[in-house]
């Protein structure tokens, strides 16, 4: 492999993986939409601009280095979420909705 | 009535086919790249940047039928694809930099020989370039033309953000990733001469209010080609060299092939429609 040119930019050959996260519109939230390989924040920002929202559908864009989630263990499954299933009555479903609310 | 009909202003056909051409033939070479991109995202995005073209490629041909239309009332009347389908090589009005294959002088068109180096040296010459000539044609007095600059000035200042980052990060980049662009550089620096010749379509829109000078651009497009290339470490080649005339409708080998391929479906299937 080559040597850098310079000291201010660094090819990588491996890319690490980036989060992406897109507002589809102004007042909702950014919501995951998929991941990508690219160099640094910019790059990962304008790639995810040409692969996430080339069908217009997003206003912003996060990106977030995949290493820095912490997700939960497929194996504490159990522990974590099944024990919810048979607590239905925190689902706020036993509430008649007054019709002035609207939509909520 | 005693109303004063307005002064209808329209660029003369051939300057709107020098604009719709260059776009037309870059956008179909760099959508060559289509499935063969260096990563999956960069592909997607060339792919992205070459539909760009091929649009405001439309939109030029769309204004040029019309006007061509309305002058020469032909008894079939013509229509876009007419104009991109249907003309030979001596009628396109392309520069010759944007027909070259993506590789260096003396090499051969196999795909395996494809240079990425060149293909985003070439796109970040022109995209400066379209960047300073759509910004002009916003004034344009063809009020169409300045609608289309419009929205194509939207696009090309992100081809220009996109090209020069990459500029940047190849130029600036391993020794091998400089050599490459480099030696592109070198390769097709010259045939940005043709940028500042003047042809009579040119001077013609010009005299009409509906094009730039494009004398007046070399400065702005020279200090935004010198700050990017000592940003990726990158030397600009000295030495004029040969000056092409693609947009006097004299051009090199490689606009032959890219035609056929681009064009032989629908002339071998003459107003097919899928």
């Amino acid at each position: 492999m080559s040597e850098p040119t310079s000291g201010t930019a660094k090819a990588l050959r491996d890319w690490p993986l980036w989060e992406v996260f897109v507002r589809s519109k102004q007042g909702l939230e950014h919501k995951h939409c998929g991941s990508l390989h690219a160099s640094d924040a910019q790059q990962a920002l304008q790639m995810a601009r040409d692969v996430y929202t080339r069908r217009q559908e997003g206003v912003s864009i996060w990106v977030v280095p995949s290493s820095a989630i912490s997700a939960s263990e497929p194996a504490d499954k159990a522990e974590f979420f099944e024990p919810m299933a048979d607590k239905i009555y925190r689902h706020p479903s036993f509430y008649d909705i007054p019709d002035e609310v609207g939509h909520m | 009535m005693t109303e004063v009909p307005a002064v209808i202003s329209t660029a003369p056909v051939d300057y709107l086919l020098h604009l719709a051409d260059n776009a037309l033939v870059l956008g179909q070479r760099n959508a060559e790249w289509c499935g063969h991109g260096p990563v999956l995202e960069e592909d997607i995005a060339m792919a992205n940047i070459s539909l760009d073209l091929i649009g405001q490629a439309r939109l030029l041909y769309q204004h040029a039928a019309q006007r061509i239309n309305a002058e020469q009332a032909p008894a079939r009347p013509l229509t876009e694809d007419n104009l991109a389908y249907f003309r030979g090589v001596p009628d396109f009005r392309n520069y010759t930099l944007l027909e070259l294959p993506h590789h260096g002088p003396l090499a051969g068109t196999a795909t395996s020989d494809r240079d990425y180096a060149t293909t985003i040296v070439r796109h970040f010459l022109y995209s400066a370039l379209m960047n300073l000539v759509w910004e002009q044609l916003e004034h344009s007095r063809d009020e169409r033309l300045a609608a289309i600059a419009a929205k194509s000035l939207k696009e090309v200042h992100y081809h220009l953000r996109h090209a020069r980052d990459w500029m940047l990060r190849l130029g600036d980049g391993t020794r091998d990733s400089n050599q490459r662009m480099q030696r592109a550089l070198d390769h097709l620096l010259p045939y940005t001469q043709e940028f500042w010749t003047t042809s009579p379509a040119e001077r013609e829109a010009r005299a009409l209010g509906c094009a730039p000078d494009m004398e007046s651009l070399r400065q702005a497009w020279d200090a935004e080609v010198d700050h990017t290339l000592a940003q990726a470490t990158l030397k600009r080649p000295a030495g004029p060299g040969h000056v092409p005339r693609g947009k006097f409708g004299q051009h090199s080998e490689h606009l032959d092939y890219l035609l056929a391929d681009m064009q032989s479906v629908a002339r071998a299937h003459p107003d097919g429609t899928w």
